[in-house]
């Protein structure tokens, strides 16, 4: 009886040992998973230079920061493509910070400790940045940071290519007092970029003759905005500016609630400064034609530099696909940090890539960006009001790049304070 | 918030009582509405939680699917045209219903009936159900759905022939042995082989990371100019909800006190060992409850598609709210799910749009106490304190269940 079995067993395993075969040479070939490009070889020989990519690919967050590595796999790739940097192809490391800050912190730590990578391109929101911060200042390592945020920090281990306040903030409440009315109610999600960015526009307001009529927060992921709605059309019954800094999903929500209410964009023009090309997608156009949002870069940009990011991304990704501007702000760090590397002739000496950045140039897509001894990059700013396809109609923009400014000067704590690490004498805050 | 005024309406010292009323009026129109999205959030749970007793930490990822599906209706609407486009609604309903019960079906068929009487292990199952669920409509695409189905169809397949042979149980190792390996070989062969030739068109995935836009049928969007003057307004959706949840609530309510098997629901509910002595078959009635509990999910799913956003973590933020209604509700009794939902809707809106804070603006303590308390965020801070308060004093809920049978 155990005879036949083990005949048949035979025959089974030489098929299963078959299959495996046929496995590994499908295998072989690297294949397109969006989370593993350039990381299939795991040996770390002298011709790879090894950068970690830390954003949360799962979580509330993965909605935003997956697209983000997307852009920051794209320029790694077209380096490797066009003969890598220093003569050694990039390979990145990716990991998952699963939209939890401790988990970053944790993740940082093993990308610099075990991994040995010599830089890292990551985080979105304000509070995973501040989790991984210490970790950066302790190994005095290098992040990448692509989102524009409410500033007030200037590390020396930490370069911003997003906008700080200053370059896409105060510009746009400006231009909403010279356009739209004096008046602004001001909603938020509950954490720190919304609360910082809210304390600035009011002091902004008070400086130059608006008004606060009120401010509500959402805890993240919250989808209930009738209260909000209610105090709005109080505060303001006939009409005015809403200031929108929410984040993720409760977006959705309230867009799609303010329609229910009647709250439109003639009566009520909402400037977002969350809201790029992906969120369009997502939300509907439906729900916000008309409304504004402030950033540096749009897809409509109409640039040489931008034709080629746009029409690289859709090559690579989908036609479907959209860019926006922490993408942008993503895809310029991978190619700032390789001009730094160059210029230094080293990329293991971060010291020697930090001042190597300080003052260097790129034909970004948004426009000619240079990143300034403060860390942060000077940057154009724009004004756009959404479209019937789900695109961007530019409808201001700065006549140069906009010099950054990370210490808020309108804030009573910072004021007259700045930024300069090419300075020993200066450094991360010193008084003007 | 320190630098708050009292909003512009309220320059007066005391709010007049006409505006008081108008003020009641609105706010109990914005609590019901409130409301009754927590009702037919929490109505799934109810039954499954409730009745059945089970824990399903995955129930709001049934809502999700529901909304993905009303996604998928929608996008097939799309290609129909104009005039058919507005009617998708109609049938997203039936269909996320029909989806989230199937996979519901699923998961009490394969999972949940080995853990009754586990609550811990029922906990912990059902929120990695809830994880593999997110993650699956974040990453499905056409190579990975080819690759599961080919798996499944040869492994069960190949189960289905070789459980009907007389010398299974001696058959059953080399089974394992070599028939998972062989069918994971295959399919994640075969659908390798897709992605190399087919690239992009067979691995982008289906919904992705993202969020996905459902955008409500044209006669959903606005609303009705409010009967008191001011510049309120009833949202269509709003309403639409409310006769959702009405619909919902007495369809269930009929089904369980008027028909044979809502009988047999009942009666296995009380008490199983009784039933099952008496040829009630509880195993297909277990199936039976909780496919209808997770389709009522899925419904649920298909509303707040109108309401907030479709992505992955839908249903997150929807349970602990589900949940809370029930617990408060009382557990087993629909009418405190119906209670609960609604005290729980208006509660969170008078005290979050600031209207108690507007009623009692002539004492100047009880007006700062609100006004601190009148933000979304302290809001929900406010509505969890009172909700611990009430169960200190009543710990099973407004409405507890009552008799011996209870077990």
């Amino acid at each position: 009886m155990t005879r036949i079995g083990r005949r048949k067993f035979l025959l089974y395993s030489s098929a299963t040992l078959g299959t495996s075969i046929l496995l590994k040479a499908c295998g072989d070939p690297p294949t397109a998973t969006t989370q593993q490009v350039g990381a299939s070889t795991s040996s770390s020989s002298g011709d790879l230079i090894k950068v970690g990519i830390l954003h949360s690919l799962s979580g509330t967050m993965a909605i935003s920061e997956q697209s983000v590595v997307d852009a920051e796999q794209l320029a790694i790739d077209e380096i490797n493509a066009a003969g890598g940097v220093l003569g050694k192809q990039i390979q990145a490391i990716v990991e998952d910070g699963a939209s939890d800050w401790p988990t970053f912190a944790e993740k940082a730590r093993k990308l610099i400790d075990r991994d040995r990578v010599v830089a890292v391109f990551g985080c979105w929101t304000s509070a995973s940045r501040k989790a991984v911060l210490p970790v950066f200042e302790e190994k005095k390592h290098m992040l990448w940071y692509p989102v524009q945020y409410e500033g007030q920090e200037c590390s020396n281990n930490i370069f911003y290519t997003g906008a700080a306040p200053n370059q896409q903030i105060e510009p746009s409440v400006e231009w909403l007092l010279e356009n739209k009315g004096k008046e602004f109610f001001l909603v938020g999600s509950d954490y720190v970029f919304p609360r910082t960015a809210n304390t600035i526009i009011k002091a902004q307001l008070a400086a130059k003759g608006g008004q606060t009529a009120g401010e509500d927060y959402l805890p993240l992921g919250n989808t209930e905005v009738t209260p909000i709605i209610s105090k709005i059309r109080q505060a303001l019954p006939d009409g005015g500016v809403i200031y929108n800094t929410l984040n993720g999903d409760s977006n959705v929500a309230f867009f799609k609630q303010m329609q229910g209410a009647g709250l439109g964009p003639d009566k009520y023009p909402v400037m977002s400064v969350s809201i790029a090309e992906e969120e369009v997608k997502a939300i509907g156009v439906e729900y916000l034609k008309d409304h504004y949002a402030a950033w540096n870069y749009f897809q409509t940009v109409d640039t040489p530099a931008n034709q080629k990011f746009v029409s690289a991304f859709k090559a690579k990704y989908g036609q479907d696909r959209v860019t926006n501007d922490p993408m942008e702000a993503a895809y310029i760090g991978v190619y700032m940090w390789k001009q730094a590397v160059e210029k230094a002739g080293t990329a293991d000496d971060l010291e020697a890539v930090r001042q190597a950045a300080y003052g260097l140039t790129l034909d970004a897509p948004e426009g000619k960006v240079t990143m300034k001894p403060n860390h942060h990059l000077a940057k154009w700013v724009r004004i756009g009001q959404i479209r019937e396809d789900g695109m961007f109609e530019i409808i201001n923009s700065t006549n140069e790049a906009i010099a950054p400014i990370p210490w808020n000067q309108f804030v009573a704590e910072t004021k007259g304070f700045g930024c300069d690490w090419s300075d020993k004498n200066k450094g991360g805050k010193y008084k003007i | 918030m320190a630098t708050r005024k009292k909003p512009a309406r309220a320059g007066y010292s005391s709010t007049p009582k006409a505006i008081k009323v108008e003020l009641l009026l609105e706010g109990l129109f914005n609590g019901i509405s409130i409301g009754a999205v927590f009702l037919i959030v929490a109505l799934g749970l109810a039954i499954v939680f409730g009745l059945m007793g089970v824990i399903n930490l995955a129930h709001g990822e049934l809502m999700m699917l529901g909304a993905y599906t009303t996604f998928v209706v929608q996008n097939g609407f799309k290609l129909l045209g104009e005039p058919w486009f507005e009617t998708y609604i109609l049938l997203a309903l039936p269909a996320a219903f029909a989806v989230a019960a199937a996979v519901g079906l699923l998961l009490e068929r394969g999972v949940i009936r080995y853990l009754y009487g586990r609550p811990l292990e029922t906990l912990l199952a059902t929120w990695g159900v809830s994880l593999i669920l997110q993650q699956f409509v974040r990453s499905v695409s056409w190579q990975m759905a080819i690759g599961m189905a080919l798996f499944s169809a040869l492994f069960f397949g190949a189960w289905w022939i070789i459980s009907r042979r007389p010398d299974f149980s001696r058959l059953r190792n080399f089974f394992w042995g070599i028939m998972l390996p062989l069918s994971a070989g295959i399919a994640v062969a075969t659908s390798m082989v897709l992605g190399n030739i087919f690239k992009l068109g067979v691995t982008k995935p289906w919904f992705g990371a993202q969020n996905v836009d459902v955008t409500a049928p044209k006669w959903l969007r606005g609303g009705l100019a409010s009967p008191w003057g001011n510049n309120f307004q009833l949202s269509y959706v709003r309403l639409f909800i409310i006769g959702l949840t009405i619909l919902c609530v007495v369809g269930i309510y009929l089904f369980l006190q008027r028909s044979p098997w809502g009988l047999r629901i009942r009666a296995v509910t009380q008490n199983r060992s009784m039933s099952a002595c008496l040829g009630i078959p509880t195993n297909k009635v277990d199936a039976l409850t909780f496919a209808l509990g997770s389709g009522l999910a899925g419904v649920a799913g298909c509303a707040i598609s109108l309401l907030g956003a479709v992505g992955p973590n839908t249903g997150q933020n929807y349970i602990v709210d589900a949940f809370m209604v029930v617990v408060v509700g009382g557990v087993g009794k629909l009418i405190g799910t119906i209670v609960a939902a609604l005290v729980i809707g208006i509660t969170t809106y008078l005290i979050g749009s600031s209207t108690i804070a507007l009623m009692v603006t002539d004492i100047q303590p009880l007006y700062d106490f609100f006004d601190f308390f009148a933000t979304t965020s302290m809001a929900k801070v406010m509505v969890f304190a009172l909700i611990i308060a009430f169960l200190q004093v009543r710990p099973a809920g407004m409405f507890p269940q009552k008799g011996r049978t209870v077990d």
